[in-house]
C-alpha cells in the first residue's frame, strides 16, 4: 500500500514483521543451499552446521508468533494489514517446516558420506536450485507486496516435481539392481522427498502473500506434475 | 476520478476466486429499506449524492466514514428529521413498506412510529423512567393502566434495564447512568414498536462496559427489528454490523458484508479509511 499509517509507528510493526519474515525466509534459503551442498561434496562438518543452525529458524518463528500477537492486540489490524499479519505468521509456519527438511536432508546427507555413492546428485542440485529460487522469490513478494510475483511462484512448482519423479523412478531401479544400494537410495530418496516438500511449502508461502495482498485467494488446484505416488517401475523380463 | 469507476477497478483487480465472502457464508437479508438514486440537499449544498443501497431486513447495517462523509445525514434522512429545518430537501427513493420516505407527502407520523431513532447522547425526558416509556405509547395508541404497566415492563426487558429500574419506575430518569439513559431511550424507542432502529454513534459518551451492554442490546433487538447504527468506532462497527456502508464527501464508496468489508475491501478509500491512512 503505498500511503502510511496516521500512526508512525504502526508502520514500523509491520515493516518489522515482514523484515523477520524476510530474515526468517533468507536463513531457510540458505539452510536448504548448505544441505545440497553438504551432499553432493560429502562435507559432514557443513551437513552438521546445517542440523545444528535449525534452532536459529525455530526461534524466528517463535518471534514472529509472539509479535504477531502483539499487533493483533495492540494494533487491531483491519483489511490489507490483519492479511499481512495473518500471513506472516502463516508463512513463517511454513518456513519452520522448511527448516526442519533441510536438517532433515542434512542428517542423512551425514550417513550418505559414509556409504557409497549411487547415481548422480544432478538432479538434486538442479531441484534445490529451482526450490531456493522460489523461496527466495516469495520472500520478495512478501517485502514489495507484489502479488503477481507471489502467483509466479506458486505456478513455478511443476518442474520442481518432474525432477522428483525423475529421481523417484532412477533410484528404485538402482534398488532393484543391487538390494546393497537400498540403504544409500534410500537415504536420498528421503531427501528427494524433503526438496519436493520445501517445494510445496513455498507454493504455500506464495498462497499467503497473495491473500495478504490481493484479499482474496488462489484457486484451489495448482499445476502438479508429482506422479511418483502412483509409480511402479517393474524389473526387465517381470 | 470518479468513485464509481475506481470500485470497477477494483473488482476487476481481484480476480474472484471465491474470497473471503464467499467462504465466510455471510448472507444478507432481504431488503427493509431500499434506497434508489437518493440526493440530500442543504440549501444548495449536496450532502449526499445518487446512494444506492438496501438495508437488510432484521440485520444490522454499520454506516461509517470520517467526519462530514454523510453517514447521519443520511440517517437523518431515513427518519425525516431534516423536514423540521427549512432549506434542507432529499429527491430520489427510500421505499419501505411500498411507502417513499423522503416522498414530500409522506405521513410523518406514521414513518416516525415505524422508525426509532437513538442519539449520542443520551436523551431522557425529565419525567419519571415510566413516564419516559409510557409518553411515546401514549402518542401512537390508546391503552388502559395495565396494559401500558405491560408495555413499559417489555420495553424496559428488551433494553435489558428492566432489573435496574423496576423498583425506581417513579423515581426521576435523570438519576440513572449514562449508560442506564442510554439503555432507557432505547426502551422509550422500542415501546413504540418500530420496525427499524437508527443508532447515531449510541456509545460514544458510554464507557466501555456500558458500550458493550449496548452492543449486546443491539445484537439482541436485531431479532425483531432492522437497525442501522452510525459509528466512528471501526471495532464497533465490526462487531456489531452483519452489513458494513463505507461514504466519503457525500458517496457510498462502497457496501459489503462485514466480514468482507474489514478483511478485503474492495474499494482503495475504503483500505486506507479502515486501516487508520487516512481521516
Amino acid at each position: 500500500m503505498p500511503n502510511e499509517h496516521i500512526v508512525r509507528s504502526y508502520d514500523e510493526d509491520l515493516r518489522k514483521l515482514r523484515d523477520l519474515t524476510a530474515r526468517m525466509g533468507g536463513l531457510a534459503e540458505r539452510q536448504v543451499a548448505d544441505a545440497t551442498r553438504a551432499l553432493v561434496r560429502r562435507d559432514t562438518t557443513l551437513a552438521a552446521e546445517v542440523v545444528s543452525r535449525d534452532a536459529q529458524i525455530d526461534a524466528l518463528e517463535r518471534e514472529i508468533e509472539a509479535f504477531s500477537i502483539s499487533v493483533l492486540a495492540l494494533r487491531q489490524p483491519m483489511a490489507a494489514d490483519l492479511r499481512v499479519v495473518i500471513a506472516a505468521m502463516k508463512a513463517s509456519n511454513d518456513i519452520e517446516r522448511i527448516g526442519d527438511y533441510a536438517a532433515n536432508a542434512a542428517k542423512r546427507a551425514i550417513v550418505l558420506a559414509s556409504l557409497p555413492s549411487i547415481g548422480s546428485l544432478n538432479g538434486f542440485e538442479r531441484m534445490a536450485q529451482l526450490v531456493q529460487e522460489n523461496l527466495k522469490a516469495a520472500m520478495d513478494a512478501f517485502v514489495q507486496d507484489d502479488a503477481d510475483a507471489a502467483r509466479r511462484v506458486w505456478e513455478a512448482d511443476e518442474p520442481v516435481d518432474a525432477i522428483y519423479n525423475g529421481i523417484f523412478r532412477e533410484l528404485l531401479t538402482f534398488m532393484m539392481e543391487d538390494p546393497r544400494n537400498i540403504s544409500a537410495a534410500t537415504h536420498m530418496l528421503f531427501i528427494a522427498k524433503n526438496i519436493e516438500r520445501i517445494g510445496d511449502h513455498t507454493t504455500n508461502i506464495a498462497e499467503r502473500i497473495f491473500y495478504a495482498v490481493r484479499g482474496d485467494s488462489l484457486p484451489d488446484e495448482r499445476p502438479k506434475a508429482d506422479q511418483s505416488a502412483f509409480a511402479v517401475v517393474r524389473p526387465a523380463g517381470a | 476520478m470518479s468513485t464509481t469507476t475506481e470500485t470497477n477497478a477494483a473488482e476487476t483487480a481481484t480476480q474472484g476466486f471465491g474470497g473471503v465472502q464467499a467462504r465466510s457464508g455471510a448472507k444478507l437479508n432481504a431488503p427493509r429499506i431500499a434506497i434508489k438514486n437518493l440526493d440530500f440537499f442543504y440549501g444548495d449544498n449536496r450532502a449526499l449524492k445518487s446512494i444506492n443501497f438496501d438495508i437488510p431486513d432484521r440485520q444490522v447495517t454499520g454506516m461509517i466514514g470520517p467526519s462530514g462523509c454523510g453517514k447521519s445525514t443520511l440517517l437523518r434522512v431515513l427518519n425525516r428529521m431534516y423536514s423540521l429545518y427549512p432549506g434542507q430537501r432529499a429527491t430520489g427513493e427510500a421505499m419501505l413498506d411500498g411507502m417513499n420516505i423522503v416522498a414530500p407527502d409522506a405521513d410523518l407520523n406514521a414513518l416516525r412510529a415505524k422508525i426509532g431513532m437513538v442519539f449520542q447522547k443520551p436523551t431522557p425526558f425529565p419525567m419519571t423512567i415510566y413516564e419516559n416509556i409510557a409518553f411515546g405509547v401514549r402518542l401512537h395508541e390508546k391503552m388502559s393502566k395495565s396494559q401500558m404497566d405491560e408495555r413499559v415492563e417489555w420495553a424496559l426487558t428488551r433494553a435489558a434495564i428492566w432489573n435496574e429500574a423496576k423498583d425506581r419506575l417513579d423515581s426521576s430518569a435523570l438519576g440513572l447512568s449514562g449508560g442506564q439513559q442510554q439503555r432507557l431511550c432505547i426502551a422509550r424507542t422500542i415501546a413504540v414498536r418500530p420496525e427499524v432502529i437508527l443508532f447515531d454513534e449510541p456509545t460514544s459518551a458510554l464507557d466501555p462496559i456500558s458500550t458493550l451492554k449496548i452492543e449486546e442490546l443491539i445484537d439482541e433487538l436485531k431479532r425483531d427489528f432492522t437497525i442501522v447504527i452510525v459509528t466512528h468506532n471501526m471495532q464497533q462497527a465490526a462487531r456489531c454490523a452483519d452489513q458494513v456502508a463505507f461514504f466519503y464527501l457525500g458517496e457510498l464508496i462502497e457496501v459489503a458484508p462485514a466480514a468482507q468489508m474489514f478483511t478485503a475491501p474492495k474499494h482503495p478509500k475504503t483500505q486506507e479509511y479502515i486501516t487508520g491512512r487516512f481521516g
